[in-house]
């Protein structure tokens, strides 16, 4: 994936705007931005934002790649779309936010253990697994991608949580055993793969960067 | 009444077993006493949530959606779907727009389904419970089958923010949604206009990955309903309603609080006004008790003369 990203320095020398528009999802909004402003100030975790949304695409403009690619920012995005029904120009800020973490994430520039990223990477594991999520595995893979023994002190942190869900019926240790899932989830691999190959026809990458192997 | 018929999508929190199990217990008895009839799509699929978007493209997240739409199109022709996920409603409210926006789109999410041997038809319609309630039924219908007022429950009405952004319920504004208040009133609760956090994120699905961040929000979420006097808070969102309950003691632990707030969802209101049982209503699977309205869901009501 590191060869990935040399394609597109190569690709797209100087010109970081263009890049954006043509390989992050909604990117062709970016240039409507006429830094207002209201963005800035939406964002639910905001103070954790270094970047703004308003700054990101100042510094997209700015050609501050690796900047950009490489920032927590994106990252603690909460779907909340504040910014979207605020936005004077109507960008779609949220998915503009989302479409530039999984970019960066797709050329192995994002964050190194940033926690969002992994647990999106579980998400849709997990989710197109079976085709639906299994919640009490998604949680355990969740507290566990630090390793065992950080694991287990998380787990115990939080086993209260885990008990009064278990006695509310809501959470259920038979889930790691019996799982829902489609019927056909077979079929829906072969439509997700599917949809891999054309978004990298589309886009023009040559690897296929992801798998649905069972 | 003429019975009114639905394509139903719980999505993967409210199947059996998963986090927000009492809510579709809750939305199934709502739903019986309003003779509404709402059939399982067949082999419905995760949609993907908002959260996905690291490992996945926008395409793979469309033919997800558009999956749930070719099979509720094929066995359930013409009915209407309805999600009582707000983040399943608003990502299939998205393909829909996204799709039909764009017949490259379109056609490249037909492409992948075919490997599923299906196909989506543009025209789908994807509702949320909400919606149908307020819309297709109407408040004085709501008003009908209360048995059971909610006299004197204090409830603070937490919209959150994917039921009301960016879509929302027609004629609701993003700042002050009123349609939560309205159906606590209509089965004779207190609404607590004042409450502040009533459009607030609760972190969403951060809540798992960030949770200190997370847990400042729900602390101010569940503060601001003690301020307004609220014996109990009620959300259309099975996320936020499991995280503003679920995380209130890990708050406590860290910071010695004492916040005990119960967190309900609106069907359950419903369901407790129109007659049913602790069970019926999903009010046995709440870690923080809703007190209040346990006591009514228990209380036998006096035959009608
Ligand atoms: S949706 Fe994301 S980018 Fe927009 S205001 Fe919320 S957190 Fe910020
Ligand atoms: S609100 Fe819209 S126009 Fe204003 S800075 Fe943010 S993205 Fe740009
Ligand atoms: S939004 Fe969540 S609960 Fe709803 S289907 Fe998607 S993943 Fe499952
Ligand atoms: S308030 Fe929280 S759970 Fe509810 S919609 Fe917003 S992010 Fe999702």
């Amino acid at each position: 994936m590191g060869d990935l990203n040399q394609q597109m320095l190569d690709k797209y020398r100087n010109n970081f705007l263009h890049e954006v528009e043509e390989k992050v999802d909604d990117g062709e909004w970016v240039k409507m931005c006429m830094q207002c402003g209201v963005c800035a100030g939406s964002c639910t975790f905001g103070p954790d934002w270094e970047h703004t949304p308003q700054k990101i695409f100042m510094m997209i403009r700015a050609g501050k790649r690796e900047e950009v690619l490489s920032s927590h920012s994106m990252w603690l995005c909460t779907s909340c779309y504040n910014c979207m029904v605020r936005c004077p120009r109507e960008l779609p800020i949220t998915h503009i936010m989302h479409g530039l973490a999984s970019y960066a994430h797709r050329l192995g520039l994002a964050p190194k253990n940033q926690p969002t990223r992994d647990f999106s990477l579980i998400f849709w594991e997990n989710c197109t697994k079976t085709g639906r999520v299994n919640e009490l595995r998604m949680t355990i893979s969740v507290y566990f991608r630090e390793g065992f023994v950080s694991g287990v002190k998380k787990m115990w942190t939080l086993r209260n949580i885990g008990r009064g869900l278990f006695f509310a019926k809501r959470l259920n240790p038979l889930e790691l055993f019996v799982s829902h899932g489609c019927k056909d989830k077979d079929g829906l691999r072969r439509a997700l793969k599917k949809a891999d190959e054309i978004e990298a026809r589309r886009r023009g990458y040559e690897v296929q960067p992801r798998g649905y192997s069972s | 009444m003429a019975k009114r018929e639905y394509a139903f999508y719980p999505g993967c929190s409210s199947q059996l077993r998963g986090s927000a199990a009492n809510y579709l217990v809750s939305v199934n008895s709502m739903c019986d006493k309003l003779d509404v009839k709402m059939t399982q799509i067949p082999d419905w699929n995760c949609c993907g949530a908002s959260i996905s978007y690291a490992g996945s493209s926008e395409l793979a997240r469309h033919v997800l959606s558009a999956r749930n739409f070719a099979l509720s199109d094929k066995h359930l022709p013409g009915q209407d779907i309805v999600a009582t996920c707000a983040a399943c409603w608003l990502g299939g409210r998205e393909t829909i727009e996204k799709l039909d926006a764009s017949s490259q789109l379109l056609a490249d999410t037909n492409e992948a389904l075919k490997e599923a041997g299906l196909e989506y038809k543009s025209g789908t319609a994807i509702r949320h419970m909400v919606e149908v309630l307020v819309e297709d039924l109407g408040y004085e219908e709501l008003g009908k089958p209360v048995v059971k007022p909610l006299d004197g429950v204090k409830v603070a009405g937490y919209v959150g923010c994917q039921t009301n952004r960016p879509f929302g319920i027609a004629g609701e504004s993003f700042e002050n949604p009123l349609y939560l208040d309205k159906l606590i009133e209509t089965v004779g609760g207190e609404a607590l206009s004042k409450y502040e956090e009533k459009v607030s994120c609760c972190g969403g699905s951060l809540a798992f990955c960030e949770p200190e961040k997370a847990e400042k929000q729900i602390k101010n979420i569940v503060e601001s309903a003690y301020d307004q006097g609220a014996d109990v808070i009620c959300t259309p969102c099975p996320l936020c309603q499991a995280n503003v309950e679920v995380y209130q003691s890990e708050i406590n632990r860290k910071q010695g609080t004492k916040l005990n707030m119960p967190v309900v969802y609106y069907s359950q209101l419903l369901s407790v006004a129109y007659g049913g049982t602790l069970k019926e209503a999903g009010l046995d699977g709440h870690i923080i008790q809703p007190k209040k309205l346990q006591d009514i869901a228990v209380k036998v009501v006096p035959a009608k003369r």
